[in-house]
């Protein structure tokens, strides 16, 4: 009768362990979620001063007036102006080193690898104050055409590296049969080749434009006098903090989250297109 | 890989070369030559010898440089033992969970890392939620703080840099072949044991990865210490951006911006060398 119980009670020791293991999981998503929870709840508060930093009371007022502060949307706008031109260089950049280092054996492409690679493993302060440098050594002065350079510079890794990995592995051969079918070049690179690689271009190009969107510490280098969305918010949480920052940073969450669930519902189309074609 | 060749081999040798172009040289231009000016801008104060700059970082803050380093190496420990667990949990036990977790941890990228930052403090301000609890708890004494403090700003950072933690002990956990811990528990392994000896193991590609994603960002940061502690918690990305910004002192800053990329750099070498550069993307 010994032996059982013994494996009995190691049975139930080994499942609480395993709960208590989801329970620590539950809980470190709860640290993940806490301040998100915050933004929002903060953006219905009507704050005592010029800090949304207490809760004093239920207000619609913020959700009502969201673009009551013009210096906000203003460089909402030039946010957005900034994450648009750079997410638009970089996919193009970005994809044509990942088509090249997928497609290709070629000398140098080791050294391809590590220029992509180092930008990552250099902290944000280094790449700007470096870029900074430069632009001081050339005496070019830091404004908007300076924070588009930067955010391309930044994103051009990021990308190539996403699109990498998402088309390894795939059958390039059926660029191959639609060549010996009698496509043109250029309908083997829209028909073919385009609509295999869009997904994770996609991905690439969502991924640059919010790195673009939130990139602080590289802009405040070299922006000059514009003010972007982190570096409005920068300036605000020293003079004035109003519950409009909570609900733009809201509405954003809202609108990516929307974006995030599009994308996913059209990759797993495309994935099941892919799937109908023949395998090497 | 016979597709890689037969797709070569009808076009150009140069190819390959054009493709990359674009893109390597916006790098050189605003990567690899603004290096090198950050390094010649070091060595440009006149009248004084070339080390000047370096020698000043280090007399006058050689201390945010230990700072910084320190606060980074806690933040990718802690990031560590609450990063690997959760990443175990997602991989091995979420079922059809996985992707909805998956999304869950990558949901702070979506709000500004400056307005998370922000309702740190509006949760860890003396009046506010978290300071109220553990007092009431006894693990905090009357009057006691969580801003302003080393552990304000390690939390911080830690919280900023999690999913970066998070993602990649996922992935290689999740490339583990689930055969090899069932083989070892036919061996009579115990759970603890086909971990420790099967899983572990595996996953320490991921493990690596993301703590330099962690280390490297937390070290070069300034925000959280900024918005979360007081000048006793000042890091070394605060005196740069001040002397670049405020002071233009451009010899010390530079020297010390490149000090700090010269450090990093030397061990992330160092760590490619043993695991290869793929690794990290």
């Amino acid at each position: 009768m010994a032996a059982p119980l013994r494996w009995r009670v190691a049975a139930a020791g080994r499942r609480l362990a395993t709960r208590s293991l989801d329970i620590y999981g539950g809980l470190v998503l709860v640290y993940l979620f806490l301040p998100i929870f915050v933004i929002i709840l903060y953006s219905f508060n009507k704050p005592e001063g010029k800090f949304n930093f207490v809760w004093k009371s239920f207000s619609l007022d913020a959700w009502a007036n969201p673009f009551k502060y013009e210096a906000l949307v203003d460089a909402m706008k030039l946010s957005l102006k900034v994450a648009s031109l750079s997410t638009a260089v970089a996919t193009i950049f970005g994809t044509l080193i990942a088509l090249a280092l997928c497609r290709y054996v070629f000398k140098g492409s080791g050294l391809v690898n590590l220029l992509l690679v180092l930008p990552l493993t250099t902290p944000e302060i280094v790449l700007g104050s470096s870029l900074l440098s430069l632009f001081l050594n050339l005496n070019t002065a830091t404004g908007f055409r300076t924070i588009v350079i930067a955010h391309i510079m930044f994103s051009v890794s990021y990308v190539a590296l996403t699109v990498r990995a998402r088309i390894r592995g795939f059958d390039w051969t059926l660029e191959e049969a639609a060549m010996d079918l009698g496509a043109t070049p250029f309908r083997v690179v829209t028909k073919v080749t385009l609509p295999l690689i869009a997904p994770g271009i996609a991905a690439a190009g969502m991924l640059s434009f919010a790195l673009s969107l939130d990139d602080f510490i590289i802009t405040l280098f070299n922006s000059g006098s514009r003010v972007t969305y982190p570096l409005y918010v920068y300036g605000a949480q020293r003079a004035a903090f109003p519950p409009q920052i909570n609900v733009l940073a809201t509405a954003i969450l809202a609108g990516s989250l929307l974006l995030l669930g599009g994308t996913v519902l059209w990759q797993e189309r495309s994935a099941r297109l892919a799937m109908i074609g023949p395998k090497a | 890989m016979a597709g890689i060749a037969a797709g070569g081999s009808r076009r150009s040798p140069f190819a390959p070369y054009l493709l990359v172009a674009p893109g390597v040289l916006w790098l050189l231009f605003f990567f690899v030559i603004p290096i090198a000016t950050l390094g010649k801008t070091a060595v440009s104060a006149q009248g004084v010898p070339w080390y000047d700059g370096f020698a000043r970082a280090y007399t006058s803050y050689g201390v945010h440089f230990f700072r910084s380093f320190r606060y980074a190496l806690a933040a990718t420990l802690a990031g560590l033992a609450l990063g690997y667990p959760l990443a175990y949990v997602i991989a091995f036990r979420s079922g059809r969970l996985k992707n909805l977790l998956l999304g869950l941890v990558i949901l702070p990228f979506f709000t500004t890392f400056l307005v998370r930052t922000f309702a740190w403090k509006t949760i860890l301000n003396d009046s506010g939620p978290a300071v109220w609890l553990l007092v009431r708890l006894h693990i905090l004494p009357e009057g006691g703080q969580l801003l302003n403090t080393t552990m304000g700003v390690v939390g911080g950072l830690t919280y900023n840099f999690l999913p970066f933690m998070i993602l990649p002990i996922y992935v290689s956990l999740e490339k583990i072949d689930r055969r090899l811990t069932e083989a070892a528990q036919d061996l009579y392994s115990g759970p603890w044991a086909s971990f420790r000896k099967v899983v572990l193991p595996l996953s320490m590609p991921g493990v690596f990865a993301g703590s330099l994603l962690t280390f490297i960002p937390a070290t070069g940061d300034f925000i959280n210490a900024e918005l979360l502690g007081s000048p006793n918690q000042q890091m070394i990305g605060t005196v740069i951006q001040n002397q670049f910004l405020q002071v233009r002192d451009y010899p010390l800053a530079a020297s010390l911006s490149f000090v700090l990329m010269a450090i990093i750099t030397i061990g992330v070498l160092a760590y490619a060398r043993v695991l290869g550069t793929e690794e990290l993307a």
